[in-house]
């Protein structure tokens, strides 16, 4: 019988699980650096929890994994994680606010209690898998993610901290040429609260613009003279400094006091990572599924491919636990930066120890065992072989044959062979080549 | 599945829309003069194409049949095609046209005892949703797209206009008409899809086969229009704003002193209605013939409705119903997928016994179980095919037997018409066998056997409030059987 893998999933072979390592390795090194703490969260949550906030789309809600769990005689249905935010938030609503408040007793637990709506900040970052069905099978079903959570983050330094967080691991990872893209959700939803559409007509033009169909802002926009003046320069400029934002905020004095608090919080991040000599584009129509964001929204390109990207959302854990507890965060997409990045071992490369016995004797496999034993305590790797096997792979080979010269070291790289008496020679010899 | 050679196989409704259905064919000339409500005959062969046959399904059965390959082509409700597509998008089923006949629609309903006038007042309003449906995947793509922050979706077998108000806030269901469902008591909200007959075709069957003669004869009917005939969901609907204290813990069940018990419908009603009437309980709407839903009785601390057997635990399980007399057949088929719910059986009640058999086509060369798994594991037989009503039964008895691999067809009723061509194993009931026998069909192995019961379920049975009351009627059912 041939065992076909599912539809949609993926096989992580060695040379993957190298690259995967190593992107996960600069992604816990700088979180770590950065004073984030790694969390895990489970594969299996209620449906509810992704329901109850409002913030996906049922477009999206529509793909996941869901199914009921062998006590969901009551209709509950629970899914397999499909994104890797909510779940974070849960767990920090969950844990790590309610332990703030458990910590202290009396009086003093009174006082806590106060203090939480100004929560101790939280920062978290995670390693994850989120499902999400798709429906030709040719795209993966199952995708990771490298995640980063400032909960309790209110101002634009925290922003600008996901930001320059998320550059740098891109950067710890060779590539040099990456695109940063912003955009500011907070001011596309008070562009649209301008247009001033009945509630229905709005649903419209917010879950099209969700889409990445602008057009129906220009469309929409001639209900209100007053945009006219900056609006296309919003869409169709691409601003590479604050000083377009600048201008932009000169062109719409008129505008909502909405739509300027915005604009005046993308101003300050966007002064900030000029300060810091970050650079940008602002494109404020590069953002698609931006739903639960409530304030500026980054992508990250590489090669012209999206591999991250995050922003601010706010409402997301006030919705959850009705605590005001503003945050945001970032994902960097694992698949698509493997695909970018090189392999790890270059065709012909030759790299570890075979030892390998000349014979089955008891005596033999035990001088094997031992040795490899050795070479590994000192910091080599080794592997053991008693069969025929290819051999053209290790950087060197050491034949075990006890006796007169227990000890037969091959040297695959310079193809040179010598005897050696005992294991100390061994290693004063690879040592050298170390 | 391979095909014969030029053959070409139609799946046709058996039901509501089997008259219509009928007049169709005679009127495109298909050469199906025995289709028809009487008759006995599931297969059919068309006197006019020698190489189209047909075969009558439940209509639910039909778009699944279409989609795996059994059938190249298929008519049926577009109700039972969306709640198919919903689910599973990338099926292999292409719907061809509307066939413009078949009435009545798909509706979301509340009753008109609840204060549900308005999905979107009510959504505002209630934080948690329980909706009742014998089309579950419409029911979940509903509610995923009315943004309900919380919801429950309960798949029933039928009767799913009895549920609200007290048992789900929505059901969603067919009905003929606005009218018809208010003479029901019901409310409806709104309407999700008209159930007119549709012509569906297999993908490869399409793409592959030359289906062109009896495309042409059947597309004399095809419907005019072809605009779109699924009501929009609507999309991007604002979030209902809620206060915040939004709770998550499961809706605390009222604490009421009235019993609630559930009686079963359908061929199970008359023995049941008798032997209550042997137990001294007697009840108003359940007994002459006239199905009452809500039958009433002369004890005040009992309510009563009545519903599918198949739906009863999962309802006793969630609490809908503090006791119910169903088969154990659905008892058990409920435990093997929910190990730990909370619903007992309390007594056995002699009725209504049957089998619980595995049964093959006669021409099978093989007389039980083990000689069936070593024809699978030869290969000759990869993956079995096996056909039931009873899904977690049915899995669970092909897992202890260590049958693999083994491909699942759920089926809504006359399960044997399957074997042969389109399942190789039947997991069904049978009496004295003697229709299973008529179907050429034999039996291999009896996994059970099965009669009615009285199941409760066990926070009733524990509760103070209730606990009086459920002996008192357990005593009464007691002395029927002696």
């Amino acid at each position: 019988m041939e065992n076909q893998k599912c539809k949609g999933m993926q096989d992580l072979l060695p040379d993957d699980m190298l690259k995967f390592r190593h992107i996960e390795d600069a992604f816990r090194t700088c979180c770590l650096e950065w004073g984030y703490q790694e969390v895990r969260t489970p594969t299996l949550e209620y449906l509810h929890l992704f329901t109850a906030t409002g913030t996906l789309t049922p477009s999206m809600l529509g793909k996941v994994y869901s199914f009921l769990d062998w006590n969901g005689w009551s209709g509950e249905r629970v899914v397999l994680r499909p994104d890797g935010t909510i779940p974070v938030a849960r767990l920090y609503i969950n844990n790590l606010i309610c332990s703030e408040a458990a910590k202290g007793g009396g009086e003093e637990r009174k006082e806590l209690n106060n203090s939480l709506f100004t929560a101790k900040p939280s920062r978290l970052f995670y390693v994850t898998n989120i499902f999400a069905f798709e429906g030709t099978g040719r795209e993966n079903r199952e995708r990771w993610q490298c995640g980063a959570e400032f909960l309790g983050g209110a101002k634009f330094t925290a922003d600008v901290e996901i930001i320059l967080l998320a550059r740098e691991v891109i950067r710890k990872l060779g590539f040099a040429d990456i695109e940063l893209q912003l955009s500011h959700a907070g001011l596309i939803k008070a562009l649209i609260k301008e247009l001033k559409l009945s509630s229905g007509e709005e649903a419209k033009v917010v879950s099209r613009v969700l889409d990445g169909d602008w057009q129906a802002l220009m469309e929409a926009k001639s209900i209100n003279p007053q945009l006219d003046k900056f609006l296309p320069q919003l869409l169709n400029l691409k601003g590479k400094s604050s000083s377009f934002l600048q201008n932009v905020k000169a062109l719409s004095q008129q505008a909502s006091s909405n739509l300027k608090s915005s604009l005046e919080d993308f101003i300050n991040i966007a002064t900030l990572l000029d300060s810091l000599s970050c650079s940008y584009e602002i494109d404020i129509t590069a953002m698609r599924n931006f739903e639960y964001y409530t304030g500026v929204c980054f992508q990250l390109l590489a090669d012209g491919e999206k591999i991250g990207g995050g922003g601010r959302y706010d409402d997301l854990v006030p919705l959850m636990s009705g605590r005001d507890i503003p945050a945001c965060g970032f994902a960097l997409y694992v698949d698509p930066i493997m695909k970018l990045l090189p392999s790890e071992r270059e065709e012909g490369d030759k790299s570890g120890i075979l030892v390998k016995g000349k014979n089955l004797s008891p005596e033999v496999i035990t001088a094997c065992f031992t040795l490899a034993q050795s070479l590994r305590n000192a910091g080599h790797t080794a592997e053991l072989g008693f069969t025929t096997q290819k051999e053209s792979s290790y950087r060197w080979i050491i034949l075990v044959s006890g006796g007169e010269t227990p000890f037969v070291l091959t040297d695959c790289e310079q193809k040179q062979q010598r005897d050696v008496a005992s294991i100390a020679e061994i290693l004063s010899i690879l040592g050298e080549y170390r | 599945m391979a095909y014969q050679a030029g053959s070409l196989k139609l799946a046709l409704p058996k039901g509501r829309l089997l008259p219509s259905t009928a007049e169709l064919l005679d009127e495109v000339d298909l050469g199906f003069s025995d289709y028809s409500d009487k008759t006995r005959q599931y297969r059919l062969k068309s006197t006019k194409f020698p190489y189209l046959s047909a075969k009558m399904f439940q209509e639910k059965d039909i778009p699944i049949q279409v989609a795996i390959g059994n059938y190249d082509l298929g008519i049926c409700g577009l109700d039972w095609i969306e709640e198919l597509l919903v689910r599973y998008p990338a099926s292999a089923l292409v719907k061809i046209s509307n066939l413009n006949y078949g009435e009545g629609s798909v509706y979301v309903v509340a009753s008109n005892q609840a204060e549900i006038s308005s999905l979107d007042e009510s959504l505002a309003k209630l934080n948690s949703w329980r909706i009742v449906s014998e089309y579950p995947n419409l029911a979940e793509v509903f509610a995923l797209n009315r943004r309900m922050r919380k919801f429950s979706v309960f798949p029933v077998w039928g009767a799913a206009e009895v549920y609200p108000p007290e048992d789900a806030e929505l059901a969603i269901l067919w009905g003929k008409n606005e009218n018809d469902l208010e003479a029901q008591g019901l409310v409806p909200l709104m309407r999700l899809i008209p159930a007119n007959a549709f012509l569906i075709a297999n993908r490869e069957s399409l793409e592959n086969k030359d289906l062109s003669q009896i495309l042409g004869c059947l597309s004399l009917k095809f419907g005019a229009k072809q605009e779109s005939l699924i009501y929009d969901l609507p999309e991007g609907q604002k979030v209902p704003v809620l206060d915040n204290s939004i709770q998550f813990a499961p809706k605390a069940q009222k604490q009421e002193k009235k019993i609630k018990l559930a009686l079963p419908d359908g061929h199970q009603q008359p023995p049941t209605a008798e032997f209550l009437k042997k137990a001294g309980l007697k009840f108003q709407g359940y007994s002459e013939g006239i199905l009452n839903r809500r039958p009433s009785t002369d004890l005040d601390y009992l309510s009563i409705k009545v519903i599918r057997p198949q739906d009863m635990p999962l309802q006793v399980a969630n609490g809908n119903f503090d006791l119910a007399i169903t088969g154990r057949d659905w008892l058990l088929d409920h435990l093997y997928r929910f190990p730990s719910s909370p619903v007992k059986k309390l007594l056995d009640l002699g009725f209504g016994m049957v089998k619980i058999v595995a049964a093959v086509s006669q021409d099978m060369p093989l007389a039980n179980i083990d000689e069936l798994r070593q024809l699978v594991q030869s290969g000759k037989l990869s993956p079995l095919r096996v056909a039931s009503e009873y899904i977690n039964i049915a899995d669970n008895y092909l897992r202890d037997n260590r049958i693999n691999p083994y491909k699942l067809i759920p089926t809504f009723g006359a399960s044997e018409a399957f074997l042969p061509e389109d399942a190789n194993l039947l997991i069904d009931n049978a009496q004295t066998g003697e229709t299973l026998k008529q179907h050429n069909l034999k039996i291999i192995g009896v996994l059970f056997e099965s009669s009615a019961c009285l199941i409760g379920n066990k926070g009733s049975l524990d509760s103070s409030d209730k606990k009086q009351n459920i002996d008192l009627l357990i005593q009464m059912v007691r002395k029927a059987l002696s």
